[in-house]
């Protein structure tokens, strides 16, 4: 089921794929005297799924956090719609558009599945503290529309039954699917994933493939993704960008780099 | 049996996030409020009113406030009684100092100051958490008690910044009884109450809750850290302040700075431990409990063993009992009274057949 899905998807691909929205030039950035990435550059563009692999602490995860504003590279430049950054926080990236979820999953445990998802929305509520005090009128109907739109996320994650449920209760595949729909909610243009895949056994990575070729399908949403399941990734990418110790060792279509012989060597060693 | 919510069916989203969405609570709920606003002024003894209805409504309002600041937005504060002096003080130098200020206007500017204050204590927040905060915040209550001693223009220069409550007078009609001061400090914390609720269920609420559970997931979805810590740490001073204001004017009457000691802080703070932290309700709860149970102590001991104890024996007894249940309620239910409320209501919702 998943090969047919991610064929529909790769066929489809040079169809809808289109300009550059995302550009990183010459990223590096260190911690002390690590370096996490070096000199990094390559492209996402509108409505594909781009991957990001490689082995641990290649320095994918970093590469998102540059992307999301919560870490500053040293050097380099990134380019959101053809305009330079400087300086950026995560509000501003959540504020264009950009949302994510995390390796390790940071949903509000103490609050149900449908606060949760409901957060993902905020910075689209525009009501004040008083008159969220007062809730009557204007808050009021803002929270019914907003739960509306939360209710059809609910809908297409298929985890109605749970709506109520404090998240700190659900198991583990159904945590990373609300962490999805908090990300979902905020309608983003750019999403990226953090492993959303890890730890899951072979249904729930069917499911959790099903739904973000489905993001990208219906809803056109750019997708970033990290993941170390090789099958998922060369399945349902349109390019691949693998990293090694911080630097970029292969960029571009899944068959491409499965036969990159650096890409070989850094998954496997080399014979000397 | 009575419990059930069969047959109420939702069909809106306006029903379904009603602050009761069901029907038995909405009925509980006019029940309770009927008993308080009607039944209790008419049969209440004066002793009840004013030694222990008054005192477990205003220490409601501040636990509140500090349930707003640690239960929802998770920053730890010893301050809580300094706020209240900050909404005390500030009422009544509102009242003294401008001809013909109405009293609830006065409450509401106390409680201003006081959420100004807070604020700026807040500002250590936005750089250190837990326990580091809790011991910043100690900051705010010492300085501001000491504040109120060394500049005696606070207290219209009164020896040891004492100050004496003008009267209570709304629209010509003077509060001075203890029922009517009852009604008006239950009618203030009603209010309060339900605009609390209001806050934690909103979007605002949502945000401090983003900021206490997980603070980066919280950056990442575009809530500013900053705004929402600081409006919990504004929001919950104006609640302190607004106790505050009261407990000078419906409860004692005359109060001074060294009454807003690190033990009422302190005292507040159990409050939200026992009662439930991040709960409207446990608010309520906890500041019963504590204000309740040493009275309850005491009146037992003295039936028990009526004259067989020396004084100082049966005082320290109480103590020890109080301290010991406190730690037992901690082990039984370490959420706090609101959490065997909500348990209790969850088996009360199946009962008596509980599949």
């Amino acid at each position: 089921m998943m090969n047919d899905m991610a064929q529909d998807a790769t066929a489809e691909g040079g169809r809808r794929i289109g300009e550059v929205i995302l550009d990183l030039q010459h990223i590096s950035l260190s911690f002390g005297g690590v370096n996490a990435l070096t000199d990094i550059s390559f492209d996402v563009r509108e409505h594909e799924i781009r991957s990001i692999i490689g082995p641990n602490g290649a320095g994918k995860s970093s590469m998102l956090n540059v992307m999301n504003g919560v870490y500053h590279p040293q050097k380099g430049n990134i380019l959101f719609r053809g305009e330079p950054r400087q300086k950026m926080d995560p509000h501003t990236a959540a504020a264009q558009g950009i949302a994510r979820t995390f390796q390790n999953i940071a949903l509000f445990k103490g609050m149900t599945v449908l606060d949760n998802i409901m957060t993902g929305r905020n910075l689209k509520m525009k009501c004040n503290l008083l008159e969220h005090a007062l809730f009557w009128g204007k808050a009021q109907r803002e929270e019914i529309e907003h739960r509306k739109k939360v209710e059809d996320v609910i809908d297409f994650l298929e985890i109605q039954s749970i709506r109520k449920t404090p998240v700190g209760r659900l198991p583990y595949g159904l945590q990373k699917r609300v962490e999805l729909g908090r990300a979902l909610a905020a309608e983003p243009t750019l999403l990226l994933l953090d492993e959303p895949m890890a730890g899951m056994n072979v249904e729930e990575k069917q499911d959790m493939c099903r739904f973000i070729l489905d993001v990208n399908d219906q809803f056109g949403t750019t997708i970033v993704l990290i993941e170390h399941d090789m099958g998922v990734v060369m399945d349902i990418s349109d390019r691949v960008v693998v990293l090694d110790y911080g630097k970029k060792i292969g960029d571009g279509p899944p068959d491409e780099v499965k036969n990159n012989a650096d890409v070989i060597a850094a998954y496997l060693g080399t014979s000397h | 049996m009575l419990y059930r919510e069969a047959g109420q069916f939702k069909a809106s989203y306006k029903e379904d996030q009603q602050i009761f969405p069901i029907r038995q609570d909405r009925v509980g709920m006019a029940v309770i409020l009927a008993i308080f606003f009607l039944a209790v002024p008419m049969f209440a003894s004066e002793y009840w009113l004013q030694a222990i209805l008054i005192p477990v409504l205003i220490f409601s309002l501040a636990a509140i406030g500090l349930n707003i600041l640690t239960g929802y937005a998770g920053q730890l504060s010893l301050g809580s009684a300094a706020f209240m002096a900050v909404g005390a003080f500030g009422a009544y130098n509102f009242m003294l100092r401008i001809d013909g200020m109405p009293f609830i206007v006065a409450l509401i500017l106390g409680g201003l100051c006081s959420a100004l204050v807070g604020v700026a204590f807040g500002l250590p927040s936005l750089r250190i958490k837990g326990f580091y905060l809790a011991v910043a915040t100690l900051a705010a209550q010492f300085f501001i008690v000491w504040a109120l001693v060394k500049f005696p223009w606070f207290s219209n220069h009164s020896s040891s910044g004492v100050i004496s409550a003008q009267e209570v007078n709304i629209l010509g009609f003077a509060f001075d009884t203890p029922v009517l001061k009852y009604l008006l400090t239950l009618a203030v914390v009603v209010v309060l109450a339900l605009l609390a609720k209001n806050l934690v269920r909103s979007t605002t609420g949502r945000r401090w809750m983003a900021v206490r559970d997980m603070d980066v997931a919280a950056e990442v979805i575009g809530i500013r850290p900053m705004r929402a810590k600081l409006s919990a740490f504004a929001v919950s001073s104006f609640y302190c302040g607004v106790a505050g204001a009261l407990y000078a004017y419906t409860y004692l009457g005359t109060v001074e700075p060294e009454g807003f000691n690190l033990d009422l802080s302190f005292k507040i703070l159990f409050m939200i431990i026992i009662g439930g932290v991040g709960s409207i309700l446990g608010s309520f709860l906890g500041a019963a409990f504590i204000v309740l149970l040493p009275i309850f102590l005491n009146v037992f001991m003295h039936s028990v063993f009526a004259g067989s104890l020396p004084a100082g024996l049966g005082s320290n007894l109480e103590l020890i009992v109080f301290g010991g249940l406190i730690i037992f309620f901690l082990i039984v239910e370490p959420h706090g009274l609101a959490r065997l409320w909500t348990l209790a209501k969850d088996k009360l919702r199946l009962w008596p057949f509980p599949h």
